[in-house]
């Protein structure tokens, strides 16, 4: 949280998290508690990048994003690190915007797809007003041309205009989701986060959903942070991935190298338990379950899950080392700092 | 042989809205499946939102009665099941697993009391071996009573809790269980552990499983059968590894065609299904 408006090294660089930690802080009778739900996350997103998020319930996840688009309230608080933004040249850190700054980058250069965005739409408006809700004080035209250009932009998402007059519940659920897209990019905002957009839809809309969120991003060239559990939506929407685990990424690199040739234990345990189809060799899944983030184990997160686990992981947590370009790895036995690294 | 459960054309209509603006809903229409007795088998039942699989759960386990035609259980019809005694028969045979193991128990009950109350009400057991049935079947699961005695909802995870509900299944040694969906909620780290659980419900205690899944690559790797569903139709039905490797109907082909895997990984080509 030091002094804004620096210019960020990379000009590339839309986004850039270093070393943040994010607790969830609460204190009664005297006896205080941290559920350290963010713990010294540092990653970056290029211009016109998907960066996909993985990882399981309770990881930490969710908290991570709304960190990063300062959706935030108590209990939870940023206790260390910094997030910062270059949208086109105007470099800033988002903590230390005033309200009103904040409140002029929101949904112009960075928007927000919620979870569940079924349940966003406001259930007594029709689409057209939540549009309007939305979106009409950022683009600065008068509502006949704002209206004409909601239009246009559902047009080219090839949805129907018709749309905009329905209530949400007159809505399917694969397009509810379009239409909280299309409101998200509307603006054709820098930065778009998407919060497990196609859980709740099934294969053949869930695919659709991603065709379409791809198809605004590359339209409107903006990167896009998309978190989801499912390790076949990254594969085929994603550029780069990061695996989280526990409040702590553990594993990033491009999405195809991750996936491939996984490196860290988790990692390597998500991709392959995956059954698939003409694939009948037996498969294994996890034992134990992910470990409270109100007390964590000493070391390594994973280590109590983890077959090859060794002294040193029981003691100290392992540092991100990059064993390839651009693949980062947190885990003594597959990547010691200064041993496999690449030179 | 004989049928254990006997699907014959069933169908569902549901309808709404008043005498002027009605609004009429075929949820489930002519579907048969009959599974036999005494060969213990996994039959998934795969479609999308909407094709009427949560509808079929329902008959299957007779918390709604079918509009046409008759599911019979062990050669009862089990729309007629009117006694106390006949439901409670009839429920110990025939149990459910719910998709969220979170929304299926009450966030402020202990999970063992479903456990006991399953082994009192199902099981006829009372005092000590009230404990000792629930145990049995935790370590069924790969859970102990220990473990789980006096914990709330909250303090277990998904993969611990859908274990717990699949436990209490079993309390009474059903003879079919009906699986809605149950590892879609379940965190994927540990949701082979659950789907390979049902594998050896089928092969160790010869329990017949129905298992209502959007998700064709675990039907795949664990069923012996599936029904597609399409606007509940059934489209396609056979041997799971040969309808899943070679689907004929057109909408079983495009369920196959969604399927994101991750081979595809390093090439994000998506397309829409047109």
């Amino acid at each position: 949280m030091s002094a804004p408006l620096a210019k960020v090294a990379d000009a590339e660089r839309v986004l850039d998290v270093a070393n943040l930690r994010a607790y969830y802080q609460t204190w009664h009778f005297g006896v205080s508690r941290d559920v350290r739900a963010v713990d010294g996350v540092t990653l970056h997103v290029d211009r016109n990048e998907i960066y996909g998020l993985a990882g399981e319930s309770s990881c930490g996840k969710s908290t991570l994003i709304r960190t990063i688009v300062r959706a935030i309230r108590p209990p939870l608080a940023v206790v260390e690190g910094s997030v910062r933004f270059d949208f086109g040249g105007r470099a800033c850190d988002i903590y230390a915007l005033d309200r009103a700054r904040l409140a002029g980058i929101r949904w112009r250069h960075l928007s927000y797809i919620l979870q569940g965005s079924m349940n966003v739409l406001n259930p007594v408006r029709r689409v057209r007003e939540s549009f309007v809700d939305f979106a009409f004080r950022h683009i600065g035209k008068p509502m006949p041309q704002f209206l004409a250009l909601v239009e246009d932009h559902l047009a080219r998402l090839r949805l129907d205009p018709a749309v905009l007059g329905s209530f949400p519940h007159e809505l399917s659920g694969g397009m509810r989701q379009r239409v909280t897209i299309a409101l998200a990019s509307v603006c054709r905002p820098d930065f778009i986060v998407a919060d497990e957009p196609t859980t709740a839809l099934d294969v053949v809309v869930q695919k659709d959903v991603l065709a379409l969120l791809r198809e605004v991003q590359r339209q409107i060239r903006s990167s896009m942070i998309l978190v989801t559990h499912d390790i076949g939506v990254h594969a085929n929407a994603t550029d780069r991935l990061g695996v989280m685990y526990a409040g702590r990424l553990i594993e990033e690199g491009r999405t195809g190298e991750v996936i491939r040739e996984p490196r860290h234990p988790y990692t390597a345990q998500l991709v392959t338990s995956l059954p698939r189809i003409g694939d009948i060799e037996p498969k294994q899944g996890l034992d134990g379950a992910p470990p409270s983030l109100a007390a964590p184990p000493p070391g390594c997160r994973f280590h109590p899950r983890c077959p090859l686990a060794m002294e040193m992981c029981r003691r100290e947590h392992p540092p991100m080392v990059e064993v390839a370009a651009g693949h980062r790895v947190a885990c003594w036995v597959k990547a010691p700092p200064g041993g496999m690294a690449a030179p | 042989m004989s049928a254990l459960l006997d699907i014959d054309r069933v169908g569902m209509t549901y309808v709404s809205g008043t005498l002027l603006a009605r609004r009429v809903v075929r949820a489930v229409d002519d579907l048969s499946l009959r599974l036999e007795a005494g060969r213990p088998e996994i039959v998934a039942i795969i479609g999308e939102s909407g094709s009427g699989k949560t509808t079929l759960a329902r008959m299957i386990l007779n918390l709604a009665t079918p509009t046409d035609g008759v599911i019979r259980f062990r050669g009862t019809d089990v729309a007629k099941i009117r006694s106390n005694h006949a439901r409670a028969d009839f429920m110990r045979q025939v149990q459910p697993i719910f998709q969220n193991p979170f929304e299926a128990f009450n966030p402020l009950k202990r999970v063992d009391r479903y456990l006991f109350m399953s082994a009192r009400r199902l099981a006829d057991a009372r005092g000590a071996e009230v404990d000792a049935l629930a145990d049995r079947a935790l370590h069924q699961v790969g859970l102990s009573l220990a473990e789980l005695r006096g914990r709330f909802p909250h303090e277990l995870s998904g993969g611990q809790l859908q274990r717990a509900a699949i436990a209490r299944a079993l309390i009474s040694a059903p003879k079919l269980i009906v699986a809605d969906e149950p590892v879609s909620m379940v965190d994927a780290s540990l949701r082979m552990s659950i789907v390979n659980l049902f594998r050896s419900l089928r092969d160790e205690l010869h329990v017949s499983i129905v298992y209502i899944t959007h998700d064709l690559a675990t039907a795949y790797y664990i069923s012996d059968r599936v029904l597609i569903m399409q606007r509940g139709r059934a489209v396609e039905s056979g041997a799971a590894r040969e309808v899943l490797a070679n689907p004929q109907h057109p909408y079983s082909r495009l369920l196959k065609a969604s399927v994101l895997s991750p081979e595809d990984a390093g090439k994000p080509t998506i397309a829409a299904n047109t």
